[in-house]
């Protein structure tokens, strides 16, 4: 088997999931300036609301897929009002306070719905029934589960809708415009309030897509799950550039494939004195290196205009 | 009373203060439907402040403003621009990294209304919608004669072209009355003669016209009725020639008459 080839693939499944949550970083940053700390608990709620009702459907005799999707669809709709209720009580009240305030009050959320999912789902660790087909192809001699294959294309199809979304209709002009400045895209009649509320519905929506995907293809969710997973998208929103929609993609693309090439060479590189398991300690790593190097990302701009 | 003589808007005794200052003391005009009305104060006389009570960024400490016969709520600027007022910006404000032709698009939002189901649907009223958005922005560019321009990114614009992009993001919003802060700053002659006639084509086309300008010579070629400001009171409001002979006025311009002789 070719360790490089599957590590790429692995990094590709994991880099998919780390962009659709990073876009919900962005997107958040790109509109109000607020890094949403709670992201990542959405992704997690996702997981489990997900799983929960997969596991439920499990022994029903509905095709996987479909019961899946079905997950998908539940654990979509419960993320998306999520998403809304926080940015209307604990944001929008604090939207002319300062950049702080905000910022520590996501931090105050994301512990809540930590709260909450442990009371809801226990401090277990729950397993996703294995309803969706299993099947493996061979590629060059590394292995891709269907699963997998379906991460890849399922958030590929989601960016570029997104960026169709964003590009090409009212709502994502509107919703440039009020990044951009939104005193001014409120004289040309938008309402920023329903723009910005749409943005968190969008990115709840991504984070529960990313949530049935992680707990599908890592075949796990507990309550703490959305912490690591949230501060890792964040470092893949940064790498990228945050605030920026193309750089949320690549950067978490990029992460993805950094982590698990590192995990995969770690103990090469090391004569097996590090191991496979500290695989996380690229994600930051890179975090550091582009605070310190190239704080605007990849593919960011000088934020000077902004301060 | 004809249409021309009709009131569009009227503020009266409008109050601000920020602070211990008050930015505007009791202003009352009145702006009658199809003029080209200039407001003109030396610097910090308020009128900045007046266009931004005007179309809902500050809400005023007292009095009152009618537009079109109706209260105008002095709370947010979407629905000012929804009322039918829109403005441009002393410091030109575009969405820099947005086309020429996505700013004049994002004008025409509040008169348009594909939201989140459309967005997805894509049906057939929302891609007609878009479809005729897309032709009027290009129109408006047309208008104020940059449609070369319309794939650019207003940040790479020339100065004078950004003016004229800010003048047909506001006309896309559809306003009765537009407001223009100091528009021929920084222009140099023959952009000025080109503003001047542009603004005359657009209360010619059906849009009153409210005008904040330094350039007193294009104010009094311009305006059929002028209001001076100082120190946030209005002084004088008459036709051009009154105003230019108003005792007031040149104090306020040219300080005491005293210190001119001096």
């Amino acid at each position: 088997m070719d360790i490089f080839l599957q590590q790429i693939i692995n990094g590709l499944v994991l880099g998919s999931i780390y962009a659709l949550v990073a876009l919900g970083y962005t997107m958040v940053y790109g509109i109000m300036g607020l890094i949403n700390f709670a992201h990542g608990e959405v992704v997690m709620l996702g997981a489990l609301v997900a799983l929960s009702v997969v596991s439920v459907l499990a022994g029903s005799g509905l095709p996987g897929v479909v019961i899946a999707l079905l997950g998908l669809a539940v654990a979509a709709l419960v993320c998306m009002a999520v998403g809304f209720t926080i940015e209307r009580i604990a944001y929008r009240p604090l939207r002319k306070a300062p950049r702080l305030a905000p910022l520590i009050t996501a931090i105050g959320v994301s512990i809540v719905l930590q709260n909450l999912a442990m009371l809801v789902w226990g401090r277990n660790y729950h397993a996703f029934p294995p309803v969706l087909p299993a099947s493996q192809h061979e590629i060059l001699g590394a292995t891709i589960t269907s699963l997998q294959l379906a991460i890849i294309a399922i958030a590929a199809l989601m960016m570029a809708a997104l960026v169709l979304l964003i590009q090409r209709t009212r709502l994502g002009r509107a919703m440039r415009a009020t990044a951009e400045n939104p005193a001014i895209a409120q004289l040309m009649g938008v309402d920023i309030d329903r723009i910005i509320s749409f943005t968190f519905v969008i990115g709840s929506a991504l984070a529960a897509v990313a949530g049935l995907m992680v707990s599908a293809n890592y075949s796990i969710a507990h309550y703490y799950m959305g912490f690591i997973l949230g501060l890792k998208a964040f470092t893949a929103a940064v790498l990228g550039g945050i605030g920026n929609i193309a750089g949320a993609m690549i950067g978490g693309i990029l992460l993805g494939l950094i982590e698990s090439l590192g995990a995969g060479y770690i103990g090469d590189l090391t004569g097996g004195f590090l191991g496979s398991h500290y695989q996380d300690v690229f994600a930051f790593f890179v975090l550091i290196c582009v605070l310190v190097l190239r704080p605007s990302g990849l593919v960011g701009e000088k934020l000077a205009e902004r301060a | 009373m004809t249409v021309a003589d009709s009131v569009l808007l009227e503020a009266r005794n409008v109050d601000k203060r920020f602070g211990g200052v008050r930015a505007l003391q009791a202003v009352s005009l009145t702006i009658r439907t199809g003029e080209i009305y200039g407001l003109i104060g030396p610097n910090g006389a308020g009128k900045t402040t007046f266009f931004n009570v005007l179309t809902g960024l500050y809400a005023p400490d007292g009095g009152t403003l009618l537009f079109a016969g109706a209260a105008l709520a002095a709370s947010s600027p979407h629905t000012a621009a929804a009322r039918g007022i829109a403005r441009t910006f002393q410091n030109i404000r575009l969405f820099a990294n947005m086309t020429a032709l996505e700013n004049v698009m994002v004008g025409c939002h509040v008169r348009t209304r594909a939201g989140v189901l459309g967005a997805v649907l894509r049906d057939r009223r929302t891609r007609g919608e878009e479809e005729a958005i897309r032709r009027r922005a290009e129109e408006l560019l047309h208008y104020v004669g940059i449609a070369d321009r319309a794939h650019d990114l207003a940040r790479y614009l020339p100065y004078g072209d950004q003016r004229r992009l800010e003048i047909a993001r506001a006309l896309a919003t559809g306003p009765r009355l537009l407001a223009l802060d100091e528009p021929a700053a920084g222009m140099n002659g023959t952009e000025r003669e080109a503003l001047r006639v542009l603004i005359e084509g657009i209360r010619k086309d059906g849009t009153t016209v409210l005008l904040i300008e330094h350039d007193v010579k294009l104010v009094m070629g311009l305006c059929d009725r002028v209001a001076v400001l100082d120190h946030g009171a209005r002084i004088c409001e008459d036709v051009p020639a009154v105003v230019q002979k108003d005792a007031r006025v040149i104090e306020a311009y040219l300080g005491p008459g005293e210190n001119v002789h001096a």
